[in-house]
């Protein structure tokens, strides 16, 4: 598989090359709020990402690790995650005569997933299990950027290459043969804040949602992450300082 | 005093108390506060102390994972995701841990290269340095479980591919590999013993420290000169020279180490073991974690797999007996002018191994990892001994103080140039 391994410290830089024999182009890149060490989440981004979320990819994909309270993390109100919740409905357990219930989903529900299982969604999808989405950025090489360029990748085959049935050809998945339809086109949505949804608009705004799903505690890791450095920084100078005051007797 | 108590000089009366009956402060004073240390350390002479920090930060962190993690595989996976997500500080804790692995190698394999070049190894420390060659395999060992704990896709295939290396072993092979397993291929059997072993061994690496420690306090440490420690003049008390110094150390490591928890934590992992591990479907390339990839160019540079596994341990085997491969009697390269450029060239065909074991094995890269492989094993087994006994060592120093305190010119031969202490040392 597209494998990286970078051994940091100037170790080793060695993009294994045999492996991304499938031949995907390079890339799209976008500009990512989050980057860098002071990089946070652009709430509105991941606001429009989890309305494509939920109109469009939750139709196959489930999302197994968030629940509806994280999404207090882009932005979202007390009242506006309850409704969102209880739009669902949730096993609820057993009644009092021992019988399987159901009820309306909480904030501390994980977001119902499309599918009562894995075979389900495999018999239902002509035997392509739709991958679960909490950690697709995470688990692709190029993250955001991977779900980017894949969004807007869904191009006419170069001549000669024969499609198989139930395939459609993506120059950015590895091998281009990718079981999913294209999932995004212009205006595929109608942005509730009022945003002009072109393709690139919403490829930009679902990778911002599943990098928020991917990594929810990213603001907060960056912003420790500076106070941190700065102490550490700072403890180094002392500690040198120190360290020539101790030693000046000893030359 | 009355007879079986210990003479302590403490004044504190309750620490005196204590201390007559149990001296561990006076032991603590003797071994880390006066113990007397050659004045002439650079700052290669950190990195113990950097890796009993890092044991001690792994244990630690280790502790608090596994009060929420679960060695279940059907919920070994989600139950990291609950870390990461649910647990207060859960995804900084394990960050740290997971990161803290890396910087714990890199941390060991700079130490080891400064036992290589300084000549730590030799007599008097030969003890020293195999009970340092046992810590690399334990932790190699720790790391290895510790990395199948997550239940990805790379712990998963990662785990079926090194266990796999015991079948190699002729006739017995198949049997150890499943009786490794707890069964006929890795599963949940395997999951919990690789847990519970990978909690256990850290405490056996405390112990086998503890011992190295005891073995380093009765020799003494070597020093940049590779000469004995002649009297007081050569040396200085552990507190406060180098707990400082190695405070500075510490500080500018534990920067490098928050820098990647903070802002890169996954750089130096594998995107696919954020997978569920799936045991029907193999990933395209199997890779070890950055600091297995020598050993493993070393593996598989050998077509036949029984002569490639034994080729790997092989490897680290060959540091247990270099204190008597090499047959020079002076310990630092600094007087070997040789040897001083073997043991960097040794260290860039470690990497040229690296870069290897990262990539497929096809065309040049089999060759190089041949090429590499061979070189590494000359190194120990020609090199090393011959070099000893043709090289011309330059005159060594008479005294480490000699170098070191300028402002007494007396006594001492010629000043080699490398041993004048640092500007920097001098404020």
């Amino acid at each position: 598989m597209r494998m990286r391994i970078i051994a940091a410290l100037a170790f080793l830089m060695a993009p294994a090359g045999g492996a991304m024999a499938q031949d995907a182009a390079p890339l799209l890149h976008s500009h990512w709020s989050f980057d860098g060490i002071f990089g946070t989440y652009d709430d509105a981004a991941a606001q429009r990402g989890f309305q494509i979320y939920s109109q469009i990819c939750s139709a196959c994909h489930s999302m197994k690790y968030m629940a509806y309270r994280n999404l207090a993390g882009i932005g979202l109100s007390k009242a506006q995650i309850k409704a969102v919740a209880a739009a669902v409905t949730v096993p609820g357990g057993l009644d009092d005569q021992g019988k399987e219930i159901e009820r309306p989903g909480r904030p501390s529900d994980q977001f119902k997933s499309p599918f009562p299982n894995d075979k389900a969604a495999e018999a239902a999808m002509g035997g392509a299990l739709p991958p679960d989405q909490s950690l697709l950025v995470s688990a692709r090489d190029g993250g955001p950027n991977y779900i980017y360029s894949l969004m807007q990748g869904y191009v006419t085959p170069p001549p000669g290459v024969k499609v198989p049935d139930g395939h459609y050809y993506n120059k950015y998945f590895p091998g281009h043969m990718i079981a999913m339809p294209p999932p995004l086109t212009a205006n595929a949505v109608t942005y509730a804040d009022g945003t002009k949804a072109t393709l690139a608009q919403e490829a930009h705004d679902v990778a911002t949602f599943l990098t928020y799903t991917s990594y929810p505690n990213l603001d907060e890791q960056h912003r420790l992450g500076v106070k941190v450095m700065l102490f550490l920084i700072f403890m180094t100078i002392v500690t040198y300082i120190a360290k020539r005051r101790i030693w000046a007797d000893a030359h | 005093m009355a007879a079986g108590l210990f003479k302590s000089e403490l004044k504190n009366p309750v620490l005196r108390w204590v201390d007559t009956r149990l001296p561990v402060i006076t032991l603590m004073q003797k071994e880390y506060g006066t113990f007397p240390t050659p004045r002439n350390f650079n700052y290669f002479w950190n990195f113990g102390a950097l890796a009993t920090v890092t044991l001690l930060i792994m244990i630690a962190t280790g502790v608090f994972l596994a009060m929420h993690y679960t060695p279940n595989s059907t919920m070994a996976f989600a139950s990291v995701q609950h870390i990461m997500r649910d647990v207060n500080y859960g995804w900084l804790i394990r960050y740290v841990h997971m990161n803290g692995a890396s910087m714990f190698f890199i941390v060991v394999y700079i130490h080891i290269y400064r036992g290589l070049y300084y000549g730590s190894y030799k007599f008097p420390r030969e003890l020293l340095w195999m009970l340092g060659v046992v810590i690399l395999l334990l932790m190699m060992a720790t790391a290895f479980m510790g990395y199948v704990l997550p239940w990805g896709q790379m712990s998963f295939w990662g785990a079926t591919v090194i266990t796999n290396l015991f079948s190699a072993i002729p006739v017995v092979g198949t049997t150890i590999v499943q009786w490794l397993w707890g069964g006929f291929s890795v599963g949940n059997p395997t999951l919990n013993r690789f847990f519970s072993l990978h909690y256990l061994l850290p405490f056996v690496i405390v112990g086998v420290v503890f011992l190295h420690v005891v073995a380093l306090h009765i020799t003494g440490s070597n020093n940049p000169l590779g000469i004995d420690v002649k009297g007081p003049q050569d040396t200085l008390p552990f507190h406060p020279y180098y707990t400082v110094k190695d405070s500075v150390g510490l500080c500018v490591f534990l920067a490098i180490w928050a820098a990647f928890v903070f802002f890169m934590p996954n750089l130096l992992g594998d995107v696919i073991n954020n997978i569920p591990a799936n045991p029907l479907h193999t990933p395209a390339d199997v890779v070890p974690e950055w600091y297995f990839l020598p050993f493993y160019a070393i593996l598989r540079s050998v077509p036949n797999k029984f002569m490639g596994v034994m080729l790997m341990f092989a490897s680290i085997g060959v540091l247990f007996v270099l204190p008597w491969l090499d047959t020079s009697p002076v310990r630092s390269c600094r007087f070997r002018p040789i040897y001083r450029i073997l043991v960097p060239l040794l260290v860039v065909d470690v990497f040229v191994l690296g870069y290897v074991g990262a990539h497929h094995p096809q065309g040049f890269i089999i060759l190089l990892g041949r090429v590499a492989t061979a070189w590494y094993f000359l190194h120990f087994l020609v090199f090393t001994p011959l070099v000893g006994l043709f090289e011309t060592p330059l005159p060594l120093p008479e005294s480490i103080a000699a170098p070191v305190v300028r402002k007494s010119p007396s006594g001492g031969g010629p000043i080699p140039g490398g041993a004048v202490a640092k500007p920097m040392e001098n404020a």
